[in-house]
């Protein structure tokens, strides 16, 4: 691993690396050319699917097999959408390849929409990202004036229009489903499925939406080749039928209590110790480390003696958490209270959730009141053991909820609990003496403004 | 064609039928609750009441069940579909679910106007825990005026959207939309843009639990003190099957009931709110005599005599036929004077037309005809009364001035004849009217008659659409009025009391029109059209 040289993030040193004159000359766009003068569209789905490409977004999708789902010989319209909502808390890969080299991302997405037939992609971007928006749309501008975009590219015969939407700040509309109602105009409230998106999506289209990452990825397969990619990254477990093996480059979000944050790029498969040793220099200031998140604050928690888990897409899952998510580690040092941790991922998740759903509605904001209570110095230990019932009840995996935000927000609560378990009831105890061991209803704290 | 298992239990699909979970279970005697669904409404499976465990029976009998929790509103029953709905994971998810909406719930039930008819309220009596755990102060009462027909109680509201849903899909007006997030969530309409469409009322009767409130009912009568009587909604020639809600002959309030056919699910707020006339203190409660100038009271048990002595002593008989009598009472009345003068003439009362036909995306249609039974009425004129009078040709036919006496009926909600057209029944000696309210032409009659209001009315309309839908009465007219329908009855010397069933029976053996309305009307009525084509 050590002579591993970066794919994704190769070209961010150079400077002015989001300029098609840049990019052009560290070889972009040979790919494109390459794929118009060789390959078919079903040339390239097959690369992609042969390449064990998984999506980046988050849950780790096949992405050939995703295409696949398109309806053949469709008569109308498909959409490609790039989900470039990246809201996922510790999350900013998607970031750096936007402001630094976003001609490497709309090859992808214009090799993305050859391979699947569109001749529309929309760009969605989170509100938040003004110097991604800019740099996004400067490079699309670049490629219609070069002829990369627009009608008969490069003379291949294929049109592709590429327009960005930039969202209004909601972290459910990197759900894909939500992102498809957003885009349409609507309030992101994820659909019910099936259709799905390949069969109907956006306007009642078969849609593709795929991650910023992914498509980076699909530009780097056309180039080099499916073997190439699966050198990289970890093989099927053979024990688990329903794993397809991790493979190829990741982008890292590193951060938290490290002495180097940042978002490094390496094989799928490296551990957490690994990671913040290799990468981030180390636990800041040379404190120990206690906890850390494995791939954005809905995956769960890992606890210090975990931090052996490979970042995967199956690591995560064999230490009790959700996945891999978004590969963003955001590591805790012993002076982090898990009280503190838990109440603030309770907030975001109350705070974001769609409110579709009852149980994910009335359970995030009900974990909420109950970690506000406990910080607040009223905690009963029975608390604990509602909080854990409301994690393990919300989401899609028990199948009670239509999307798997409450998914997300269950597993920091039932990590939290049932891995520091002793740390919430020693607070519990030490700050609420006389009434720890109460089990009758509480009265409710006075509301406290959430939002 | 199929087989669906609920709860171990087989039901037959027939051949190109569409069900859901919902209603596949419903089929076979098991209730699943739902808020959210709605048969009406598009599918949105987010309140998640209605989750079940399901899986698919495989041609060699073993069961594949789906490993978590499916909403039934969103699962189709399909040949070899399972649904378990009593399994303990099922009752947990209920559990959590209602115990869920109960957290910011105030659990206002004493002054709110949805208890004893609340899903909330029933659900979590059968489904939910018994003990509180959240400890979450709910919010206060909020409430706030959605429109002039609409109170939305803010912190009642179980966020399952049908009232949204309803304005997008129904009406086509998106006045409601959901607005924050979260548990933050709340049914809104923007400023100056309030619910006001012409089926407002509806959203009310979708409401699955105390949040939206309608102004008109408002705190007027606890819901478990009303009994519901069905009934025919006589604003438009739709003729909305609907539901009388009353106690101790008061009508609060009216609701739709479900007519495939008809209505949908649905009724305009014309007729929801169009139930003041029925305890209108203006109405005319005792039947009179003309002496002179003057007025006198006379008994209903002379009442009968008087009249048949006095169309008797006439040489030319005539009467003439609201749209608003039932098909009963019209043909009770033709019968009578054809019996007194087999000459008589018979015509239709006018037809009041207000605007234009209005038709809402799903087909709903608010018609401009302003009474139930033109059809009906007109088949027993047409058909008894040998040439056909509309009102304008009766006018023509009285100036003839040869009508000695004129049985006129009324029964409309509002002004129906004008100084002019009452001057013009000048000539007519004796003048019998019969009607709700006072008119230019009750101050002419002989004989004044009260008349009866609909939901005092007990027969059968037949709608724009030839569909002849019974019902009977859902209160007692007020003091000294008596129905027509039993007054014609007693003029034609029957016993007992009015059989509107008897009547439409011997209507159907006596006018083609009607002959397969002869057996039992069935709850959605029946189409008059289908004898006629079966004549073709």
């Amino acid at each position: 691993m050590s002579d591993f040289q970066p794919i994704l993030l190769a070209n961010i040193a150079i400077e002015n690396s989001h300029t098609r004159a840049v990019y052009e000359s560290t070889g972009g766009y040979a790919a494109l050319r390459k794929v118009f003068a060789e390959m078919s569209k079903a040339d390239l789905i097959e690369l992609v699917k042969a390449s064990g490409l998984r999506g980046r977004g988050g849950a780790g999708f096949p992405t050939g097999l995703k295409w696949t789902f398109l309806p053949k010989e469709h008569p109308g319209p498909i959409y490609f959408c790039l989900n470039a909502d990246e809201s996922e808390p510790g999350t900013f890969n998607n970031r750096i390849l936007m402001e630094e080299d976003p001609h490497q991302v709309i090859e992808g997405l214009i090799l993305s929409c050859f391979a699947t037939n569109t001749t529309t992609a929309y760009f969605y971007m989170r509100y938040e990202y003004p110097l991604a928006w800019k740099r996004v749309q400067a490079a699309v501008d670049e490629c219609y004036e070069a002829g990369y975009l627009g009608k008969n590219i490069l003379g291949s015969g294929y049109d592709l229009d590429i327009f960005l939407h930039r969202g209004a700040a909601a972290y459910i509309c990197g759900e894909e489903t939500g992102l498809i109602e957003s885009l349409e105009g609507k309030r992101a409230w994820p659909r019910i499925k099936p259709p799905f998106p390949a069969v109907e999506g956006v306007f009642h289209k078969p849609t593709v939406v795929n991650n910023v990452e992914t498509a980076a990825c699909v530009r780097h397969i056309a180039e080099r080749g499916a073997d190439w990619f699966r050198s990289m990254g970890v093989p099927p477990d053979p024990e688990n039928p329903r794993d397809p093996g991790s493979f190829g480059p990741k982008l890292y979000c590193l951060s938290g209590h490290v002495e180097k944050p940042g978002c490094y790029e390496a094989p799928l498969g490296i551990t957490v110790n690994e990671l913040i040793e290799k990468f981030g220099g180390g636990i800041w200031k040379g404190r120990k480390a206690k906890a850390a998140i494995p791939g954005g604050i809905s995956m769960g928690l890992l606890t210090a003696e975990e931090f052996d888990c490979p970042l995967d897409f199956a690591g995560p899952g064999r230490y009790q958490c959700l996945g891999l998510g978004t590969a963003a580690v955001v590591v805790m040092d012993e002076t982090v209270s898990m009280v503190d941790f838990l109440l603030n991922s309770s907030q975001f998740f109350a705070h974001e959730s769609c409110g579709q759903c009852t149980p994910c509605r009335e359970g995030t904001s009900w974990a909420l009141k109950i970690m506000q209570r406990i910080k607040a110095g009223r905690g009963r230990l029975i608390d604990l053991d509602l909080l854990l019932e409301i994690g393990d009840n919300i989401g899609i995996i028990p199948g009670t909820t239509i999307c798997g935000l409450a998914d997300g927000a269950a597993w920091p609560l039932k990590n939290g609990i049932r891995k520091f378990r002793e740390e919430f009831e020693t607070y519990i105890k030490q700050t609420n003496p006389s009434g720890f061991a109460e089990t009758e209803p509480v009265p409710a704290l006075e509301m406290i403004g959430v939002h | 064609m199929g087989t669906v298992t609920v709860d171990g239990q087989e039901i037959e699909l027939h051949e190109g039928e569409r069900l859901n979970g919902i209603e596949a279970a419903a089929r076979a005697g098991v209730e699943i609750p739902h808020y959210c669904w709605h048969a009406g409404l598009s599918v949105v499976a987010s309140c998640r009441m209605c989750l079940v465990e399901s899986g698919r029976k495989t041609p060699e009998g073993d069961v594949q069940m789906i490993p978590k929790l499916v909403p039934a509103c969103q699962t189709p029953a399909t040949d070899g579909t399972v649904f378990v709905t009593k399994s303990e994971k099922v009752v947990n998810a209920r559990a959590m679910v209602e115990e869920d909406l109960l957290i910011r719930h105030p659990v206002d039930c004493p002054i709110c106007d949805k208890a004893g008819e609340c899903h909330l309220q029933d659900y979590h009596f059968e489904h939910g825990r018994d003990q509180r755990r959240a400890d979450i102060k709910p919010f206060t009462s909020r409430r706030r005026e959605l429109g002039d027909t609409v109170t939305l109680f803010v912190d009642r509201c179980v966020m399952c959207t049908r009232c949204v849903r309803f304005t997008r899909e129904i009406s086509g007006t998106s006045e409601l939309f959901v607005a924050n997030r979260g548990a933050h969530e709340e049914i809104e309409v923007f400023p100056g843009f309030p619910l006001d469409n012409k089926m407002s009322g509806n959203v009310v009767d979708l409401c699955p639990v105390g949040a939206l409130g309608d102004r008109d009912f408002l705190y007027q009568q606890r819901v478990w003190f009303m009994k519901a009587h069905d009934n025919v909604c006589t604003g438009c020639s739709t003729g909305c099957a609907i539901k009388v809600e009353e106690n101790q002959d008061h009508v609060y309030r009216v609701k739709p009931r479900e007519n495939p056919h008809v209505n949908q699910w649905w009724m305009c707020d014309e007729g929801r709110y169009g139930l003041s006339h029925i305890h209108d203190p203006r109405r005319l409660t005792e039947p009179k005599r003309r002496d002179g100038d003057e007025f006198v009271n006379i008994q209903w048990t002379e009442l009968p005599g008087q009249l048949d002595a006095s169309l008797r002593s006439a040489t030319r008989v005539a009467a003439v036929l609201s749209p608003h009598l039932t098909v009963e009472e019209a043909y009770l009345l033709a019968t009578y004077v054809r019996q007194v003068d087999a000459d008589a003439v018979l015509a239709v009362g006018p037809v009041p037309v207000q605007g234009e036909d209005e038709s809402f995306p799903n087909g709903f249609t608010i018609r401009a005809e302003k009474c139930p039974n033109r059809n009906g009425v007109e088949a027993i004129v047409s058909q008894l009364g040998g040439t056909f009078l509309a009102w304008e040709d009766f006018l023509v036919r009285l100036d003839q001035g040869d009508l000695d006496a004129v049985w006129i009926t009324g029964g409309y909600k509002s002004d129906w004849i004008d100084d002019a057209t009452a001057a013009r029944f000048s000539s007519v000696a004796t003048l019998i009217v019969q009607d709700l309210f006072a008119s230019p032409l009750w101050q002419r009659a002989t004989y004044q008659l009260p008349g009866a209001s609909f939901a005092e009315r007990e027969g059968s309309y037949v709608n724009h659409a030839d569909r002849l839908q019974s019902f009977r009465w859902a209160v007692r007219p007020p003091a000294g009025v008596m129905v027509e329908g039993q007054l014609y009855w007693r003029l034609l010397e029957r016993t007992g009391l009015y059989d509107a069933r008897a009547v439409l029976a011997e209507a159907a053996r006596a006018l083609a029109y009607f002959s397969v309305a002869g057996g039992e009307i069935p709850e959605h009525g029946v189409d008059l059209k289908a004898n006629q084509m079966a004549g073709v």
